[in-house]
């Protein structure tokens, strides 16, 4: 693990290019909704709340971000909403029960471990926490409840499809953003449009 | 439920909605509940939609329904990963098996136009010795029809679809693209590079996207937004190309129709009913064609089960829902050098098809694989899926975004009869029950991916990438309710007519016997462009049911 992230793209907003033509009126619209009209919590517990806030803080740590994206609320509205993915494991809960029961779990995890909850430990023991539940070193009854199922295909995958999907994660990323009805011209390596960021820069050659 | 605010069913009042336009319409012909029309579909992808237009053309009346809407991508398509999941069919599958499948996304679409408004356009043929390759190659089993059959019907949808492709495909057959091929990307130049270093064959991908104007729609501006839906028509899915023919033609589509159940009286379908607009109504048909892809088609005939067919329509063999393949997705991913900034153009625009045409390997089948250009969500997704990296380490790792390249196979695996789909317990909003899929790999299916990361591997690294990681995954769905020659063995003869009920046949992809090395769509329309052939031939000799012909 490096320490503090740098993005390479520093000062890159796709944001920028709403006035051209890289945006339309229905890309507008959508984003627009997603920026101005964060939803409320209404599907969490308030006692739930914080337990899933550390652990969005430790999965996607945003200390860079002068703006945090507010996983939560997004998370929270999904689960509100009954937004679907497609797919249902044969071994898991219908997500609502599933989150419930996982941050629970979350909670029980830390207690077993000395800490008044999970959201009460330091950011380094909650990620050393993750790592166990995701290894399988478990040290609670999950109630068969797939500790890694629950973590990768739930949690991590709707945190990055939230964070990435907003412009703030694909500025940090040097992705080009919306693009209709412009689109790129120029494809070739280390080549970008006026309208793409300027190249990137990495501390170091990884 | 899904989670979508759908919009209200917009082919209604003898109006369609104008595909290459904002707001407007077309007029669209429309048939009363009550008339029987010669053809009810149930989907209108790449069985349905090429099936309604060729049998419309035919001049047979058309009534297709999709359970998705009607969109409108100059209008309705953000560039926007989250709000574009509305293309996906989202609502659960209960998914079981070693190796469970993971649907919606990557997996099957709900619209009118089927899976093909968000599909990656790589418009791939068969090799010809897999349409026998139990005879030739001595696996799987053989499709009841001549490659030579097909080959024809593959030279139709092309042109249908205009694909872009190059002027000399290194492998099969000769064949001829109408539009030529498109500038191959930086992606694209890395698959090219490892090629060339190991001396094997690639190729720029024949596309579905045009690379010149056609009608209405305008040369592929590289957007690279293809897979959650193209917003300037340059795509050539079924949804502009298709449909708008079966409309000219007298056909009427039903967007936001979802069908529940196919209804049958003396060994016969009489209809369809069909919930849209808040309330169930019945469709009287003379032939009912079930379009609705490997998992809704099976679920729809299982769920029509009565006192005549207690297993299910067209299930006295017990073939409904067997025999369902997916296709290997594993994929190897590197860091380059180079900005490559993949996102720009469509995902794959350089393929190599080397393995399927190479006999002499420790594997039954063949794969083939293509550069990648996923999407920011999409790689995220599946970094983390695979990997379980989280914090800074996965902020590092996504930083590198606009530095990776990626290969990733498309493998076909072996149908199995018990990776299959029946009824699960529990319903959905509608009422109907769920459907539950069980899928588990064979040693063949993971020889063939260990075979297949490797090679992988060894090209993305002698292109020049680094710190290479692995991903597994599957893409596409094949078979479930497979045609062939013996009705002991498979559900439709080889024009997609049920054995069981005359007047019910499949026409999507459900019916494939085995699923190729390659991605399915042209496949898949080929075969319902022969069937519809097939059918007016066979109306022709009043051997189909009719009312004017
Ligand atoms: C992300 C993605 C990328 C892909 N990329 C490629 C590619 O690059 N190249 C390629 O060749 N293939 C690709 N494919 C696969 C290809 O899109 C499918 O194989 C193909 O569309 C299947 O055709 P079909 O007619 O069987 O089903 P579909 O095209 O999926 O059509 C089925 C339709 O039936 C409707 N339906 C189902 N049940 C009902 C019901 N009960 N009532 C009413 N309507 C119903 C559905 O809403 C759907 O619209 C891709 C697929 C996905 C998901
Ligand atoms: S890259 Fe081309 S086909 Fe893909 S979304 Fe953009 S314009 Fe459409």
């Amino acid at each position: 693990m490096t320490g503090r992230f740098h993005p390479p793209y520093p000062g890159w907003n796709v944001l920028d290019k709403w006035d051209s033509p890289s945006f339309n009126d229905v890309t507008r619209a959508v984003l627009r909704k997603r920026l101005e009209e964060v939803p409320k919590r209404r599907f969490f517990t308030r006692k739930e709340w914080p337990t899933l806030q550390a652990l969005c803080d430790t999965v996607l740590p945003q200390n860079h971000n002068a703006d945090p994206v507010p996983l939560a609320n997004w998370i929270d509205a999904a689960l509100h909403e009954e937004r679907g993915s497609g797919t249902r494991h044969a071994d898991m809960p219908a997500p609502p029960r599933a989150w419930r029961q996982g941050l629970a779990a979350l909670d029980a995890e830390a207690r077993a471990r000395g800490a008044a909850d999970f959201a009460s430990l330091m950011p380094d023991a909650r990620g050393a926490l993750l790592h166990d539940v995701d290894a399988g070193r478990l040290r609670t009854d999950w109630q068969r409840l797939p500790a890694r199922r629950f973590f990768r295909n739930l949690v991590l995958a709707e945190i990055v499809a939230i964070y990435y999907s907003h412009p703030t994660g694909q500025s940090e990323i040097g992705f080009g953003g919306p693009a209709s009805p412009r689109g790129y011209v120029r494809l070739q390596p280390n080549r970008a449009d006026a309208w793409e960021a300027p190249p990137g820069q990495w501390e170091e050659t990884p | 439920m899904n989670g979508w605010a759908d919009p209200a069913p917009r082919a209604v009042d003898g109006r369609a909605p104008d595909v290459f336009s904002t707001a407007g319409t077309v007029p669209m012909r429309q048939f009363s509940d009550r008339d029987a029309v010669d053809f009810a579909i149930v989907g209108t992808g790449c069985g349905g939609g090429v099936l309604a237009a060729k049998l419309a053309e035919a001049g047979f009346s058309v009534v297709a329904f999709d359970a998705g809407p009607f969109w409108r991508p100059l209008a309705d398509f953000a560039s926007d990963e989250r709000e574009q999941d509305k293309l996906y069919w989202l609502d659960p599958r209960i998914s079981a098996g070693d190796d469970p499948v993971e649907f919606g996304q990557n997996n099957s679409g709900r619209a009118v136009g089927g899976s093909t408004v968000h599909f990656q356009m790589v418009a791939l043929r068969f090799r010809p010795e897999w349409f026998a390759s139990r005879s030739r190659l001595g696996y799987g089993v053989d499709w009841p029809v001549d490659w030579r059959t097909m080959w024809r019907y593959y030279d139709e949808v092309e042109r249908a679809c205009a694909i872009s492709g190059p002027v000399n495909y290194p492998w099969g057959p000769k064949r001829h693209y109408p539009y030529r091929a498109h500038e191959v990307n930086a992606a694209g130049q890395v698959l090219a590079r490892g090629a060339e270093a190991l001396g094997v064959p690639w190729a720029p991908t024949p596309l579905a996207t045009v690379s010149a104007p056609r009608g209405k729609s305008p040369p592929c501006v590289y957007r690279g937004m293809c897979k959650i839906g193209c917003s300037t028509n340059a795509k050539q899915s079924v949804l502009i190309t298709f449909i708008p023919r079966a409309l000219d033609a007298g056909a009427e589509i039903r967007d936001l129709a979802m069908v529940g159940r196919i209804e049958t009286e003396d060994g016969r379908a009489t209809g369809v009913e069909y919930h849209r607009d808040g309330q169930w109504r019945f469709q009287r048909a003379r032939n009912v064609v079930c379009a609705g892809y490997s998992i809704e088609t099976p679920r729809l005939l299982l769920n029509s089960a009565s006192g005549a067919h207690p297993h299910g329509l067209a299930n006295s063999s017990g073939n409904v829902g067997r025999y369902l393949m997916v296709h290997l997705n594993d994929a190897v991913w590197g860091v380059m050098e180079d900005e490559i900034r993949w996102y720009k153009v469509p995902p794959s625009m350089a393929c190599c098809e080397h393995w399927n045409y190479i006999d002499d390997k420790d594997f039954d089948g063949g794969y083939s694989f293509m550069s990648q250009g996923p999407l920011p969500t999409d790689f995220a997704r599946m970094l983390v899926t695979n990997e379980g990296v989280f914090g800074d380490e996965l902020h590092r790792q996504m930083a590198l975004y606009n530095r990776m390249a990626g290969l990733k196979m498309v493998g076909e695996t072996m149908p199995q009869a018990d990776n299959r789909v029946t009824l699960a317990d529990e319903h959905d909003d509608l009422g109907l029950p769920r459907a539950h899929v069980t899928y588990s790999c064979c040693d063949n299916d993971r020889r063939m991916r260990r075979h297949a990361r490797d090679f992988m591997a060894r090209m993305l690294a002698a292109a020049g990438g680094s710190e290479l990681l692995e991903t597994g995954s599957t893409a596409h769905l094949m078979g479930g309710c497979r045609m062939g020659n013996d009705p002991e063995t498979s559900v439709t003869d080889s024009d997609g007519r049920t054995w069981d009920i005359p007047n019910l046949w499949v026409c999507d992809g459900s019916l494939m016997p085995t699923a190729g090395g390659v991605n399915p769509s042209m496949t898949i329309m080929a075969n319902a462009a022969r069937i519809a052939d097939r059918i007016t031939a066979l109306a022709g000799r009043g051997e189909a049911e009719r009312a004017h012909g």
